[in-house]
């Protein structure tokens, strides 16, 4: 491994501050440089790592970018056909009660072709944790409009933006979630800012505690970047996130268990 | 343990036996001529008794997928669904195979396409043995002519699919799933307590993370497991072909028939030795695999082969790649949920072979 | 006062050279390599490695958690 650092007199085991956990396997992850995806991953790790709970987690990929997941968080995971993880990971946490039973999908794949699975999992209120990452767009095919693309937004279907009268309009999967019964904690968090990134921390670490409770289905989005699909730097994307998606998807909990 | 003897119907009968096979979990949708399945076991509620799970899906859609996620943790768990919805499982039954997962897909067959009818037919034939999905898998297909048999073929389907690590379909029909029979039941089995190693029930420390999928983005690679795949299917050709025969010592002529097709041309056979016309039967259990072998010896005695089918003509083509040329190979079969008669099988036997 | 010294260690072939753990500096210690990594990205190394506090910002805003920080009191 070939590393620098800064000054080594203080790189020694006592002083060390943070470092990525171990459930975050040494895998080169295939994201884009900037890319979200990374970020949620590490967290997520870290919460798993920090609860102990590697031995009883079982999670479950989508298709799409993240759908390699399996080769860079170190957990028992299942990858599922697209759209249809909360249904697969329904049968998991039916079948096996006392784990702790996790989903990771996309906009396109949560909120187009799974529309149908997302929202009749959260009403059956299954006791799983749902991490919903919204970027706008579909990243691993190429950059083409998703259900979630804002009205305006270029993509390489929508190349003259995103038109709502023929397209349709941003569909706020979390919005519709957050309204039925069976779902325990919703929120919408972004890992754009150091900040941001504790905050979803926090989030994730509330709903990995949640299901031991067993209330409900509890629902994180991550609005995101796609760097590439956007055709912006890192930086720039994360700039015109907060400036243009921000607004069509406020950050905040939309639902919070009565405690 | 005595076997307990009742009169029920086919879907019951699934139903009962797969609480019986000590199953994990059933994820169902209703859908004609079928649903008696999940009724029964929403009825039953095993969850009280053996712990086995009962779930309505969205769709065929999600339960299909309910079972993989079920499979892949290691679990006994079934669908069960008519054509129209079997057609929707077929991209998670292309993602089970790919994924090595067992599991038990009952299809109970009405007619098609579209819509069609719900009365009974074997027109899915083609859809169960030839892929369905997409890519290069087969599975085992189970054909009962019975409820004793849709019972039965609960617990070899498991047996099988875990032998196997393969989805098994039990191919019935609407004629079978609704009427009733005795059938004499298993005594109740455990479910399993222990779980395949590469199943995903938690990473322990001393093992490797279990990744359950179908991916493959390297073509070496993918190309290797293709045809591990289809080392699977030839030894499941070796060593899982099942069949039946009724009196084809010195049959002239054979009927070859699966499921309620089968029923009707045993019937046959007894009008036509009446008549004083050698016939005899081939029912094919296993449609993958098929009986090619036996028919193709059988055909070195026959003057000629009639496949029976509810269908336009889908299993005669698995016949006449068997015989390869040796005899001549035709199709009878009625559509659009008719049954029908030995009567007509006869007849139509005697226009196809002889009187010609 | 004890002031708080802190260090980071950059594990140069994994970072995608996104600039996102620059940006999350507060103290502009972090600057981009001229030189590429095995991948052919500029990574990102401690340039002013004296202004670092060990707050672990940029490890938190790092999307493919390549960086590790250590931090003590002086």
């Amino acid at each position: 491994m070939f590393e620098i650092a800064g000054i080594r007199e203080i790189v020694k085991p006592e002083n060390l501050a943070y470092r990525k956990s171990d459930l975050l396997t040494e895998n080169v992850m295939s994201y884009c440089p900037g890319c979200g995806h990374g970020t949620v991953h590490r967290i997520l790790a870290e919460v798993i790592d920090e609860l102990g709970l590697q031995s009883d987690t079982i999670g479950v990929s989508p298709v799409g970018c993240s759908v390699l997941m399996y080769n860079y968080i170190d957990v028992d995971i299942q990858q599922a056909a697209h759209g249809r993880a909360p249904a697969v990971a329904t049968a998991i946490k039916r079948l096996l009660p006392e784990k702790f039973v996790f989903t990771y999908q996309g906009d396109g794949d949560l909120a187009a072709i799974g529309t149908a699975e997302t929202i009749h999992a959260c009403n059956r209120g299954e006791n799983i944790l749902m991490l919903f990452i919204n970027n706008g767009i579909y990243g691993m095919t190429g950059g083409q409009m998703a259900p979630t693309t804002l009205v305006g937004m270029k993509s390489s279907t929508s190349p003259a933006g995103r038109i709502a009268k023929t397209m349709g309009s941003p569909l706020k999967m979390t919005d519709i979630v957050a309204t039925l019964p069976g779902t325990y904690y919703v929120t919408r968090q972004s890992v754009h800012t150091p900040a941001n990134v504790r905050k979803t921390k926090k989030a994730i670490r509330k709903a990995v505690q949640y299901q031991k409770l067993d209330r409900g289905t509890c629902f994180i989005e991550i609005v995101s970047n796609c760097p590439s699909g956007w055709k912006m730097t890192p930086v720039q994307s994360n700039k015109w996130m907060e400036e243009t998606m921000f607004p069509v998807y406020p950050l905040g909990d939309l639902k919070t268990p009565e405690e | 343990m005595e076997k307990e003897l009742r009169l029920m119907k086919g879907n019951e009968a699934v139903a009962e036996a797969a609480i019986r096979a000590g199953a994990d979990g059933y994820f169902g949708y209703p859908i004609t001529p079928q649903s008696e399945i999940l009724e029964y076991l929403m009825e039953a509620n095993p969850e009280e008794t053996t712990g086995m799970i009962v779930l309505q899906a969205e769709s065929e859609v999600a339960a299909i997928n309910m079972v993989y996620g079920g499979a892949g943790c290691g679990k006994k768990v079934l669908t069960s669904s008519s054509s129209p919805g079997i057609s929707l499982k077929q991209e998670g039954i292309s993602y089970i195979a790919g994924a090595e997962l067992p599991c038990l897909i009952v299809n109970v067959v009405r007619g098609g396409p579209g819509l069609g009818t719900i009365q009974p037919a074997q027109s899915d034939y083609f859809q169960s043995v030839k892929g369905g999905g997409h890519g290069d898998y087969k599975m085992i297909v189970l054909a009962p002519a019975s409820v004793q048999e849709m019972a039965d073929f609960v617990d070899l389907g498991f047996e099988l699919a875990f032998k196997y690590r393969t989805p098994v379909m039990m191919l019935s029909d609407g004629a079978i799933g609704q009427m009733m029979e005795k059938v004499y039941l298993s005594p109740q089995k455990k479910r399993m307590t222990t779980f395949p190693d590469w199943a995903t029930t938690g990473k322990k420390a001393t093992r490797p993370r279990n990744i359950i999928t179908s991916l493959d983005l390297e073509s070496n690679g993918q190309e290797i497991f293709i045809q591990k795949l289809q080392d699977k299917y030839n030894l499941i050709k070796e060593q899982e072909v099942r069949y039946q025969e009724f009196q084809t010592e010195d049959a002239e002529y054979l009927l070859v028939a699966y499921g309620t097709s089968a029923r009707v041309c045993q019937k046959s056979v007894q009008i036509a030795r009446a008549q004083g016309l050698r016939v005899g039967l081939l029912r094919p259990i296993t449609l993958f695999p098929f009986p090619s072998k036996r028919i193709n010896e059988l055909a070195d005695h026959l003057k000629g082969i009639l496949s029976v089918e509810m269908s336009a003509g889908q299993m005669v083509e698995d016949v006449l790649l068997s015989v390869n040329g040796k005899v001549p190979v035709r199709h009878y079969g009625r559509n659009g949920g008719i049954i029908t008669t030995p009567e007509e099988v006869v007849e139509n036997l005697k226009s196809i072979f002889i009187e010609a | 006062m004890a002031k708080i010294r802190g260090s980071i260690v950059v594990n140069v072939e994994r970072c995608k050279g996104c600039e996102v753990c620059m940006v999350s500096c507060p103290t502009g210690t972090i600057a981009m390599a001229k030189e590429v990594n095995g991948k052919g990205y500029n990574y990102a190394f401690p340039a002013n490695p004296d202004l670092c506090i060990g707050c672990a910002s940029c490890a938190m805003g790092c999307l493919d958690g390549v960086i590790a920080v250590y931090k003590t009191k002086i």
